[in-house]
């Protein structure tokens, strides 16, 4: 295992311009965005919070998840479906299994690379708080990000080639982004939007995270939420993935 | 001999030391009853909308080449991947070295190495972590280092897979699916795609696979690939098998017949060459002759020419192929 997390690591670094839109796409955001005058004011209307405060960074941190997990993750693993990378492996002791679980750990690894680069770059260079309640902002982003790479192997499993899975991630991705608050933060979302971004897994996650962040504990809703995500999309991709 | 990375080079002999390398020709070949080591009764297996294997039954023995030949569709692929473990076959049943491929799949995969047909590797991976790579799913691996240089690829190590030539890749198929030290190595259609020179160095390489003690199954629909490689091999058309045998014999049993065609330095009376018990027929007259008939055919008949002073020039020989073998047996040509 140790081996296929060494190799799958390399090559992962090999597609380099991957890390643009999951490290430096996010951070950069944080820092342009977070540099605009406005955006360092409290806002009445976000409970006196500033944008920088915890809508900005959570956001960011939420960018780099959801393209790690509907793009990344389904593009690598329907591509290596469809070359025969996992039948191939299919014929040794090994089980092609363990190239899944090498993925999610490494997709996991830079998520979490890109998360701590948002959290110490926006309190070195925006003044945002470290989370204040960072045990809760860890369980909140395993259980977030576990969610939502089970519904990136849902994507993984339906979609036949690499450029199917790219295309629907993204498909998947966009709208996601929009109900969880990229472009209109939670408070600002009419009711009904505000609804259906409480049961949109990503929405939840970024909600609970901006909590944490804040020193709080994230709304039980949101947890249960995550958490039948993880189970729900978690099932269906362990009874849908195919190995070849 | 020279070792070259690319395409048109040589693929270096390679020998065990204290084994003689032995060319084909001489090799003693096995009988089943000695050790069998693939053993296929009646497997049967189809899919939601065709019958891919309908009956096959045949047996492999300890260190020889034993082909699958028959054309695309016949079945050949779903044979060997059963043999693999990679399917369930519908009935029949399948052993390999004692083993139920799907009952002791683990212990199945270290005795056995496979190479698919279109099973690829990541782009980006060199030849050297895939060796490594692979060489870590096994027990007791092979020095994958040595066994780079035994497939020629020394040279192209640190080069990524989507760089190799057709013939590079399928050399480090082949070697990933030795990395494990098998008993039994699997070739599914391993020259397909490659061009005359690549096609003979993997032949080669196949044949030096065998005389280190690996027993091969190859399946291909290269009727040439199977006559020049191998031992013994079994026609497969639309899932059933057609025969088993040594190349030679299918094509005897299917009435394997030569055809010489010469000009006669001097007229020639046909009961002469009819008089020899290899000759069935004689035709043409004065400018040409055209003799057919079975066994050593083109010996018995200049020898008896020779003994009439009659030197027989623009000598040919056309010799019966698998193709006409399968052809006779089935109807259909193979490819």
């Amino acid at each position: 295992m140790r081996k296929i997390l060494a190799i799958e690591t390399k090559l992962y670094l090999r597609e380099w311009p991957v890390m643009l839109f999951t490290i430096a796409l996010p951070v950069g955001l944080l820092l342009v965005l977070g540099s605009i005058p406005g955006m360092g004011k409290p806002d009445p209307a976000l409970s006196g919070q500033r944008v920088t405060d915890t809508q900005l960074p959570a956001m960011m941190t939420l960018l780099a998840m959801l393209t790690l997990a509907f793009t990344v993750l389904p593009t690598v693993l329907t591509t290596y479906r469809e070359r025969g990378v996992l039948r191939r492996m299919s014929t040794t002791p090994v089980h092609p299994s363990r190239m899944l679980v090498g993925q999610l750990v490494i997709n996991v690894a830079v998520g979490a690379v890109s998360t701590v680069l948002v959290v110490v770059l926006g309190r070195l260079v925006l003044g945002t708080a470290m989370p204040r309640q960072p045990v809760g902002f860890v369980l909140v982003f395993l259980l977030g990000t576990a969610a939502l790479m089970a519904m990136g192997l849902v994507i993984a499993s339906l979609a036949p080639t690499g450029k199917a899975a790219s295309g629907i991630g993204s498909v998947v991705m966009f709208p996601l982004m929009f109900v969880a608050g990229m472009w209109i933060p939670r408070e600002f979302m009419p009711g009904a939007l505000r609804v259906f971004s409480d049961y949109s897994v990503a929405g939840p996650f970024a909600q609970a995270m901006r909590a944490t962040w804040a020193g709080d504990w994230p709304q039980p809703l949101h947890l249960v939420v995550m958490a039948a995500g993880l189970v729900v999309f978690g099932g269906l991709a362990v009874r849908l993935f195919r190995w070849e | 001999m020279c070792a070259n990375g690319d395409v048109t080079g040589t693929v270096p002999r390679y020998t065990f030391a204290g084994y003689p390398t032995r060319f084909p020709e001489q090799r003693p070949i096995p009988t089943v009853e000695t050790m069998k080591v693939i053993e296929v009764r009646n497997l049967r297996k189809s899919y939601p909308h065709h019958v891919a294997v309908e009956d096959v039954s045949f047996e492999v023995a300890e260190g020889e080449i034993f082909g699958i030949l028959g054309p695309n569709g016949a079945g050949k692929t779903t044979t060997v991947e059963c043999v693999a473990g990679l399917r369930v076959p519908d009935s029949g049943t399948v052993r390999v070295a004692g083993l139920d491929p799907h009952d002791d799949r683990d212990e199945l995969r270290r005795v056995l190495g496979v190479q698919l047909q279109s099973a690829a590797l990541p782009e980006k991976i060199k030849v050297w972590e895939a060796l490594d790579l692979y060489a870590s799913f096994y027990p007791h691996p092979a020095d994958w280092e040595e066994l780079m240089r035994r497939v020629g690829l020394h040279e192209k190590r640190d080069t990524a897979f989507a760089r190799l030539s057709g013939g590079q890749r399928q050399r480090l198929s082949v070697a990933l699916a030795l990395v494990g030290r098998p008993r039994v190595a699997v070739l599914d259609e391993l020259t397909t795609g490659l061009d005359p020179q690549a096609r003979r160095d993997t032949w080669e390489l196949v044949e030096q696979v065998r005389d280190s003690g690996v027993t091969i199954v190859l399946v291909t629909h290269f009727m040439e690939e199977a006559e020049r490689l191998c031992d013994r091999l079994t026609l497969i058309d639309r899932g059933r098998v057609v025969a088993t045998g040594t190349p030679a014999a299918l094509v005897a049993q299917a009435g394997g017949e030569q055809r010489l065609r010469f000009r006669p330095s001097a007229p020639v009376d046909h009961a002469l060459l009819l008089a020899l018990p290899e000759v069935r027929s004689v035709t043409g007259s004065g400018e040409h002759l055209e003799v057919t008939g079975v066994g050593d055919l083109a010996p018995a008949v200049t020898l008896a020419l020779a003994e009439h002073r009659v030197v027989p020039t623009d000598l040919r020989v056309e010799q019966a192929t698998l193709d006409d073998a399968f052809l006779a047996l089935t109807g259909r040509t193979l490819s």
